[in-house]
Formats: structure tokens, C-alpha cells, sequence
């Protein structure tokens, strides 16, 4: 997780230096406080920081709480990642890849019966929640083997430098005391503001641990959320629909986005373009009415779907901590921090989803890297590219490819492309890297890694590739964008 | 015109090949009537050379081009039928040195013989390119132009790794809650047909993009008659060539022991892809990268191998990631007799083997029965047609040495790919010498070829890649003080479900101790190996440090990332378990 990385990183050292960390602290001396620092929020950015802090020797105590989601979901320690979020989604994903695998396995020879091929729902759920669990409890484990107190409540400031929260019982409300704070509370998915959303739809907080079949489903939200839950549901055998309110995956790079969608409508997951829906029903059949309005045409449609799945965007969870008694300021629901994590006060700082948008160009969001079914980029999009070099001084390097193993089950190959973004002139650094294909993740990590350590497109395309591989490909980027040749591939192997 | 024509073709292949890859059989037949029809040109015009302007050869082209869009025999290709690329008499090339028929010849179609002879012609050489495969001796296997990797080597591999892969996954599929069953077999006759298909069809692709980059292909053995003439043997001629410029492509092929029936009874990997039985109980002999990938995929595809191994495990690998692979195969099921040695494969009259081997330690005799016997137990270069003596081409065993600028000794007979001596023996890396040499050659470059820093993965059931130095390689060369070794154990998000073993999962990086900290070496065995690696591979040509690796945002949940949580030393002691999963 980022947030991760931004504790090692950048933001630690100083951190580090403002909790006294490394340095001598007079053993004698009683501390003012009860604690070197409290941690709210105990997902991957605070457990991270917190079990950091611990680590280098101070007295650390994280709280953590989750709010029932307004369908009555709730979870463990660890947060988005572990509960709702990365987790899940990976093995969902990766059952769904799996089912794809059976039928492959039949093109290979396998005598596998891969008619009414269909999922266990309700087993997968199981097995997905069972792992979860299974996390939370190494979690606490590890929590307490590294000596951070753990408190399963909701903290809010009552001044700069106190916290309070209310005990298991819920009757009795204590008080702590910390010279630093850390907030790290992150987000929850929003509901649209239309009859119907809040009591009939679900979120990603809710998919993962739903106990019925999702069946029909209306994603509505087009961001990398919406499109990984609508790209497993598919692969699960389900019909989602996607609602797309302006344009898919809004940030990333516009190609590989629009790419993305063709791919995904090839497989059969009809978009829903310039739509926004207006109201949601439940008919006497228990199936839920959705009724919608195209901002482009003006016309109005309505369909019925088993479930309807808000993926339009998460909100900071600020309401809860009492900033103003802390002083700490806000920008909507999210905390305005300086480059070093501290907020409007110094002693208190943000990490994780909870901070307002960070700067374009610190390490992490360059290399902001989202897992997306079968797409990933590191670095700068296109766009971004042109935006702040000039379309003059940039130079993309594109290509189609054929992944060895998609022929044989007669996968499409249509979508498998990748780019690089380049500077045009001297060793042509690498501003950015897009790839959409198999093991998405997997490929572009060390990518990162060459980005960061100053990647050209000399040293790229110098580099000797592993065979035969898709990730190999980058090194096999040849055609310029520019010169108006056809980037598909011609031969394999030599 | 020319260009427009170039597209054209490029459409037509392009349909071609999709539509070949479900009808080989026909491609095949017309492949082989309208490469017989040219080959009869060509021999018909070898006899008259004269000259001819180059003009002569676009016009003729194009009209050959309507010719066949229009001729009686459907799906054409236009170059097929190109007559009057075979019907122009070969141009003497007036050069420094004399006049000759090419530029260059190469010799050898695998791959870095294609790679250099397509990027000679595009930097405007003149390029014809030999290319023969001589049968197997135990079962007569042979295979169409692409040399090892498309016909023997990473391609089938790859794809009989994949059908193993996806055996795994019906299991996986069913813990993840599919309602399929997962007690499957493997149609092994299914399977191979399959992959030959492919094959067959890039085979194809391959003759066809050589015929749009006008590079003359002659399916040929090629020996040296001078330094600047070669004679080929074809189907039923011969005829001499002569060049200013020879490239040596010939490849390897793999050994056989000297022991009585290993030639008679025992197989390679030139014939598994292709075997028309099931491989059955196994015994695959050497522990090299060929012999444990067919061992891996072999039991994943629910044969029973043996791995019988004379010293150690991926000779030349890192030795710590060798054990873990070989661990992670024997834990698998598969059986490796160590220190052993055959002595004899006698066929019995059940038609199985019975193979004598020794223990070279305890010098204990033993013997086992087996349905299929594989060598795999190393690849000799195939100098020995060549007749290199009369070029003055001096060899050391069996490859021929060369100079940074793939030079031999003599001055215009150059090598790239598997022959040459002391080289990594990988496809990506012959594309790119032949492709580099080739570019100095004709189009004025001056780049080399840099061997140094080449990544490579293993496809075991559980793959291992790795690039940059091994942790022995990195000691020997700064000495143990001065080399820092970060590793780790992790677990695959993914395995969780189905609980696959992660005893395995493991990767280091070998690094510099002090000042930046330059990353030298980095391995990792685990699930999509070579699809990690890669990334990391161009970052350490870009001079990765570990504090760069460390500040590198992780994708999660990804087994890559692992490489940017490495935190835990070797010199710590501590222990490299991991404990948790996302923070």
C-alpha cells in the first residue's frame, strides 16, 4: 500500500525525529503524556506507522473501529485493504480468472467438463472471509507481539493532544493523552443522493461478504472500483452493467481507459455511457427498478437488476474525530497535509486515504500503481505527459502483442497492448509505462523499480528479454506513435 | 506503390495466420506447392546471373502481387506466388573485396539468425539465409524454420508448462468454488497436437515475414568451401553461394551419453513436443534448466518423472535458489536420484526401458524401469557440417569464440546465438546480438551486444527467475564483507484458498554492502517468475540501489511487490518468515 511505502519513505524520517525516535530520550524524565503516539485508524497506513513507531521504541496505542455499513456489514482490524478492499478483490478476481482457466484447461487436452460451469457463491464468499479472518487474527497477533496497544473503539480529539473514546461497554467515556497524533482513518464508498440508494444498494464494503448471489447487477461508477467488481462479477458468471456518468477511470491514461472498456464490452459488460441514475425501487418480486437519465440525450430509461453496486467514489472519514477541537484543517472530507505528512497542527499528522489530494509528483503518486483486473500503468499518463512536457518533446512507443499461452484457447489478443512515454530527445527517459494484459501487476513492479533508477528508452529497449513472456514485450517496443506505423506484432521469436 | 503493396501483405498475413492456426493442414499443403513452385525458379535462374537494376524487381513484384489476388488458387498470398523474386538472376554484389552473390548469408534460420538477417535487409544489405534441421536420430524428428526456440525450446515448453499450469487450476478452481470436477486427466495426443499446431503456425508467419523483408531463404545445410563461399545442400542439388559477409547461426542440439542404447532407446526434448505416445513413467537425466522443466511439466501433466542428476542442480544458477527449486519439485513428488550416473537403456520385450545407473558416491549399481528415457543432460553447437577449417574459423569444442563485436577469427565470418562460445544460450539475447550486429554491419551503428545483466526464468511448477549475479558469483567477485543479501519468504495472496504450498516462496536480492548499495542480483521463485522479473531487469541496467527498491511503491496484492518489502538480512540472522500481510 502506498500509505506503507510513505511511512518508510518520505515521511518517516522526520516523523521519526518529531516522536524523539533514534534519538536518546532521558529515561528519568516522566513523559507528559500517556503515550509518545496515538494512531486513529487501524488499517495498513496506521498499523504500518504504528507498529514502525513501536519498533523504534515508542509507546504507541492505535484505535480502530468500523461503522456497520447502512446494509449492516462489518469487519476486523486492517482496515480497506485487508477487509473490503485489495484482499477480496484479488482472490475474487483471481476465481474468476480461475474459471476462465477451466475452460482453457479443456483447449490443452484436460478432460475437464466445463459445461454449466458455475461458481458456489456462497462457498467463495466463505473461503474469501475465512482468509480475512484469518488476517485480522495475525493482525492482533502481530500488534501485540510489537507491543502496540490496541483499542477496538472510535477516538475523536477533544484538544490537540487528547483523545477520547468510548469503552466496549459503550457506557463509560475515556480520555488518553498523546504527544503525536497520527490520523489515519481513511474512507468509505459514497451513496448517490437519489431515493432508494442508501436502503437498496450496496458497496465494495458490502460485495465481498453478501450472502446472496449478486445475479443482475448495476455498477454504477466507472472508476477502477466499479470496473474491477464489474470485470469479476463477469468472470463469476454474473451480468453486471456498468453506469458511466462521463468518462472511465477519470486520472488514468485516456487510450488504455477507453481500451480497458472495449475490452470489457467485448466480454460482454454492457456500459451505460453519459448516464447517472435517478432512483431505485424494490418491485414486488424483490428485484430492484432502477430508473436512469441520459445527460447526453436527455432521455430517460429504467431496468431491473438483482443488485445495484455504488462504486461513484469513497469520502474521507473526517466527521467522526472532532478536528476543530484539534485545530486540524480540512478540504471537504479529507486533510490537508504538508509534504511531510503534518497537518495545520504540528504535532498531528495524516497518512493514508484520508490525506487531500497529494501533490502530482511526490514518489507515490507517480507510481501510484492500481491493480485493475488486467490493466496497470506506473508513471505518467499521455495526457499528463503532453500537458506538462509539450506534445513536441514527447515520443510514445507502442505495440500489440500476442501472449504465447492465449493461442492455443484462442484468447483474444485484441486488447493486449502496452506504451511507454518518453521524453523525444537525449537518452529518452521514461516518463510512463501502460501495459494491458495478463498479470498485470506482477509485470509492472519492477518497472517501478526501473522508473524510479532513471529507465531510458535506450536502456529499455537494450535490456534483454525473458522468453517467452508478455512483460517482455516493453523490451520489444519499437514503433513510434509519431511514425504512423502499424503497432502489430509480425513475427514471435526473432 | 511499394508501400502500399507492403500493406497489403501485412493484412493478408495477418488473416493468414488467424485463420491458419485452425486449419494447418491446408496452409501446410499450400505452403509447400508454392515453396516448391519458387525453389523450381530459383534453381531454373541460379544457372543464368546477370545483372539487373533493382527496378526490374518492384515492377515484377506488383504485378505478381494482382496476379495473385486474382489467380485460381484461393487465399494467395501475394508473395507467395512471387515468381519474379526467384526469377530476378542473383546480383553479383561489387563490395571492397570483390563481387558476390549476397552481402550476406547466414546460416542457421533459428533465432538470431532471422533477427540478423531481416534487420541486414532492412538497413539494405543483400541477405539470403540457410536454415536445415537434421532429423532426431532415435525417432526421426524433424521441424520447419525457426531453429530451437520456436520448434523445441521456449515455445512448446512454455505452452506444455501452461497446460500444467491449468491442470493446477481445475483444482484450484474447485476451492475456489466451481462446481467442476476435478478429477481430470491430461489428453496428451490433444495436447501435443495442439502445440504443433501453434507451431506450424508461426513456422508459417515466420516463412512469410521473410519473404516480405526479401530475405532469401534456402532450406539448406551450408558448409564452407573459402572464407567467402559456401555450399549448400539442398533437397536434391547443391550450389554455391558466395558473400561478403557470413553470419554462423547454427544453434546447438541436444547431447547424447556415451552409454550403450542412448541413442537407440532414448529421447530429447527435439522429440517430447512431438512424441505421438504418452511420455508416461519418465526418467529425465540431468538436472539442467531443460531437464527440470520437462520433469515439472511432466508431473503436473500427471506422468510420473525421475530426476537423475550427476552433480548438481542448475549448474551456473544460484545455488541456494537451485536446492529451493529442486525442494519445491521433490516436494511436488518428484523423485531425484542424486549423484547418479546411467551405465545402459536396454528395451525389454514389454516394449519399457530398463535403465543400469550407478551412484558415483557410494558406487552402488541399481536399475528401474521406465516408459520414456529423456537426455537432457546438455546442447553441443553444430560445428561439425560446417567445415570451419576450410574458412580458417577456429572453434573451441564445439562453439566458436568470438570478440565483443561477435567477430571470429576471421575478420568477415561473424557468430551469434547459442554457437557462440561462453555465451548465455537464450533466444532474447541471440534476437539481439543478430539484431545489433546487423545493424553494424549495414546501417552504420556502433552498439554491442552487452551479455552482462541478462534475466532468465526457469518454468519449474514453481518458476524461478532471476537476473544479475547469483549470491556466490556476487562473493567471489567483492568478497563476502562487501556483499549484503536481502531476502525473504512470502505467500502469495492466491494460494491462501486453494492452501497451496508457500514453503517455497522465497526471493533475495544480492546487493553492494556499503556506499549506494547497487543492487547486483536479484532471484525470486515463485508463481508468473518471468513476468516479475522482467521489470527488475531493466532496472538494474538503470543501476537500481536497494534504497531505490525500498522507496518503491509495492502494487498490491502482487508476489512482486515482495521485492520492495525485502528488509531482513542474511548477515542479521533474523528470521525471513513473513508475518503480515498489509502493513
Amino acid at each position: 500500500m502506498s500509505a506503507l511505502k510513505l511511512m518508510r519513505c518520505s515521511s518517516c524520517p522526520r516523523l521519526r525525529a518529531s516522536i524523539g525516535i533514534g534519538s536518546v530520550r532521558h529515561a528519568a524524565s516522566k513523559p507528559r503524556h500517556d503515550y509518545d503516539l496515538v494512531v486513529l485508524g487501524g488499517g495498513s497506513a496506521g498499523l504500518a506507522c504504528a507498529k514502525e513507531a513501536a519498533d523504534c521504541g515508542a509507546r504507541v496505542l492505535c484505535f480502530d473501529f468500523v461503522k456497520p455499513s447502512p446494509a449492516g456489514t462489518r469487519w476486523g482490524i486492517g482496515g480497506t485493504c485487508v477487509n473490503v478492499g485489495c484482499i477480496p478483490k484479488k482472490l475474487m478476481h483471481q476465481a474468476s480468472l480461475l474459471g476462465e482457466a477451466v475452460h482453457e484447461a479443456v483447449a490443452y487436452g484436460w478432460n475437464v467438463n466445463d459445461q454449466d460451469l458455475r461458481p458456489d457463491w456462497r462457498k467463495l464468499v466463505r473461503s474469501v472471509q475465512n482468509h480475512i479472518k484469518s488476517v485480522n487474527w495475525v493482525t492482533r497477533v502481530d500488534l501485540r507481539d510489537k507491543k502496540v496497544e490496541y483499542v477496538n473503539s472510535l477516538g475523536a480529539f477533544l484538544d490537540p493532544h487528547t483523545i477520547e473514546y468510548a469503552t466496549r461497554s459503550g457506557l463509560e467515556r475515556r480520555q488518553v493523552t498523546a504527544e503525536h497524533v497520527v490520523v489515519a482513518v481513511g474512507g468509505r464508498p459514497r451513496y448517490p443522493d437519489i431515493p432508494g440508494a442508501v436502503e437498496l444498494g450496496i458497496t465494495s464494503d458490502d460485495i465481498f461478504s453478501y450472502e446472496r448471489e449478486p445475479g443482475r447487477t448495476l455498477v454504477v461508477g466507472a472508476g477502477y472500483v466499479g470496473l474491477e467488481c464489474a470485470c469479476f462479477l463477469k468472470g463469476l458468471g454474473y451480468e453486471p452493467t456498468v453506469m458511466v456518468r462521463s468518462i472511465v477511470l477519470r486520472g488514468f491514461d485516456r487510450q488504455m481507459s477507453e481500451l480497458l472498456a472495449a475490452m470489457m464490452a467485448e466480454r460482454g459488460v454492457p456500459f451505460l455511457g453519459t448516464t447517472i441514475p435517478r432512483s431505485v425501487e424494490r418491485q414486488a418480486d424483490g428485484r430492484l427498478l432502477v430508473r436512469y437519465h441520459n445527460t447526453a440525450t436527455g432521455a430517460d430509461g429504467s431496468d431491473v437488476f438483482d443488485t445495484v453496486l455504488w462504486a461513484i467514489g469513497r469520502r474521507g472519514l473526517v466527521e467522526d474525530l472532532h478536528l476543530p477541537a484539534a485545530g486540524v484543517r480540512t478540504h471537504g472530507d479529507k486533510i490537508v497535509v504538508d509534504a511531510a505528512e503534518a497537518t495545520s497542527v504540528p504535532h498531528i499528522f495524516a497518512v493514508g486515504d484520508i490525506v487531500y489530494g497529494r501533490p502530482e509528483l511526490t514518489p507515490v503518486a507517480i507510481l501510484a500503481g492500481r491493480l485493475l483486473a488486467r490493466r496497470l500503468c506506473v508513471g505518467m499518463s499521455e495526457e499528463t505527459a503532453i500537458e506538462l512536457r509539450g506534445a513536441d518533446n514527447i515520443e510514445v512507443l507502442h505495440g500489440y502483442y500476442k501472449p504465447t499461452e492465449f493461442f492455443i484457447p484462442q484468447k483474444s489478443v485484441r486488447h493486449c497492448y502496452l506504451k511507454a512515454v518518453a521524453e523525444i530527445s537525449g537518452d529518452q527517459k521514461i516518463l510512463g509505462l501502460h501495459y494491458i494484459g495478463p498479470v498485470a501487476g506482477e509485470v509492472i513492479q519492477g518497472f517501478a523499480a526501473a522508473l524510479k533508477s532513471g529507465l531510458t528508452v535506450k536502456t529499455l529497449l537494450s535490456t534483454v528479454g525473458i522468453h517467452p513472456t508478455t512483460a517482455e514485450e516493453f523490451t520489444r517496443l519499437s514503433i513510434t506513435k509519431r511514425s504512423g506505423r502499424d503497432p502489430t506484432p509480425a513475427s514471435c521469436c526473432s | 506503390m511499394n508501400l502500399c503493396n507492403s500493406r497489403l501483405s501485412v493484412t493478408f498475413v495477418r488473416q493468414c495466420s488467424t485463420i491458419f492456426t485452425s486449419g494447418i493442414l491446408q496452409n501446410k499443403c499450400r505452403l509447400s506447392s508454392c515453396s516448391s513452385s519458387s525453389s523450381t525458379q530459383r534453381n531454373m535462374s541460379s544457372g543464368q546471373r546477370g545483372s539487373r537494376d533493382s527496378s526490374g524487381s518492384s515492377g515484377s513484384a506488383g504485378s505478381a502481387g494482382t496476379a495473385g489476388a486474382g489467380g485460381a488458387i484461393p487465399f494467395q498470398h501475394p508473395h507467395c506466388d512471387r515468381a519474379a523474386m526467384y526469377e530476378q538472376p542473383v546480383r553479383k554484389m561489387r563490395t571492397k573485396g570483390g563481387t558476390y552473390d549476397y552481402d550476406l548469408v547466414v546460416i542457421g534460420g533459428g533465432s538470431a539468425g532471422l533477427a540478423c538477417a531481416k534487420e541486414a535487409v532492412l538497413n539494405g544489405a543483400r541477405v539470403a539465409c540457410l536454415d536445415f534441421v537434421k532429423p532426431t536420430p532415435t525417432l526421426g524428428t524433424k521441424w520447419g524454420v525457426g531453429g530451437t526456440c520456436v520448434n523445441v525450446g521456449c515455445i512448446p515448453k512454455k505452452l506444455m508448462h501452461q497446460a500444467s499450469l491449468l491442470g493446477e487450476a481445475v483444482h484450484e478452481a474447485a476451492a475456489y468454488g466451481w462446481n467442476v470436477d476435478d478429477k481430470i486427466k491430461p489428453d496428451w495426443s490433444k495436447l501435443v497436437q495442439s502445440v504443433q499446431n501453434h507451431i506450424k503456425s508461426v513456422n508459417w508467419v515466420t516463412r512469410v515475414d521473410l519473404r516480405d523483408k526479401k530475405v532469401e531463404y534456402i532450406n539448406g545445410l551450408g558448409s564452407f568451401v573459402d572464407a567467402h563461399t559456401m555450399l549448400a545442400k539442398l533437397k536434391s542439388s547443391e550450389r554455391t553461394i558466395t558473400a561478403q559477409n557470413f553470419v554462423i547461426a547454427v544453434g546447438g542440439r541436444p547431447r547424447y551419453p556415451d552409454i550403450p542404447g542412448a541413442v537407440e532407446h532414448g529421447i530429447t526434448s527435439d522429440d517430447l513436443f512431438s512424441l505421438d505416445r504418452e511420455p508416461g513413467k519418465t526418467l529425465v537425466v540431468g538436472a539442467g534448466y531443460i531437464g527440470l522443466e520437462c520433469a515439472g511439466f511432466l508431473k503436473g501433466l500427471g506422468y510420473e518423472p525421475t530426476v537423475m542428476v550427476r552433480s548438481i542442480v542448475l549448474r551456473g544458477f544460484d545455488q541456494q535458489m537451485a536446492e529451493l527449486v529442486a525442494s519445491s519439485m521433490e516436494e511436488r513428488g518428484i523423485p531425484f536420484l542424486r549423484k547418479s550416473v546411467p551405465l545402459s537403456v536396454e528395451k525389454q520385450d514389454d516394449g519399457k526401458l530398463l535403465v543400469k545407473y550407478k551412484n558415483t558416491e557410494t558406487g552402488e549399481e541399481a536399475e528401474e524401469l521406465f516408459d520414456t528415457v529423456l537426455w537432457a543432460i546438455g546442447r553441443k553447437g553444430l560445428v561439425e557440417d560446417l567445415n570451419l577449417s576450410n574458412a580458417g574459423v577456429s572453434v573451441q569444442k564445439d562453439k566458436i569464440p568470438v570478440d565483443s563485436q561477435e567477430t571470429t577469427n576471421v575478420p568477415n565470418i561473424y557468430a551469434v546465438g547459442d554457437i557462440i562460445y561462453g555465451k548465455p544460450e537464450l533466444t532474447p539475447v541471440a534476437v539481439l546480438a543478430g539484431r545489433l550486429l546487423a545493424r553494424r554491419l549495414y546501417g552504420g551503428a556502433t552498439q554491442r551486444m552487452d551479455y552482462n545483466d541478462v534475466a532468465t526464468t526457469v518454468f519449474t511448477p514453481l518458476e524461478y527467475a532471476c537476473v544479475g549475479l547469483s549470491e556466490e558469483d556476487a562473493v567471489k567477485q567483492y568478497g563476502e564483507d562487501e556483499v549484503e543479501v536481502f531476502h525473504g519468504y512470502y505467500k502469495p495472496t492466491e494460494f491462501f484458498i486453494p492452501q497451496k504450498s508457500v514453503r517455497y516462496c522465497y526471493l533475495k536480492a544480492v546487493a553492494e554492502r556499503h556506499g549506494d548499495q547497487r543492487v547486483y542480483g536479484l532471484h525470486y521463485l515463485g508463481p508468473v517468475a518471468g513476468e516479475v522479473i522482467q521489470g527488475f531487469a531493466a532496472a538494474l541496467k538503470s543501476g537500481l540501489t536497494v534504497n531505490t527498491l525500498m522507496n518503491t511503491v509495492g502494487i498490491h496484492p502482487t508476489t512482486a511487490e515482495e521485492f520492495t518489502r525485502l528488509s531482513i538480512t542474511k548477515r542479521s540472522g533474523l528470521d525471513p518468515t513473513p508475518a503480515s500481510c498489509c502493513s
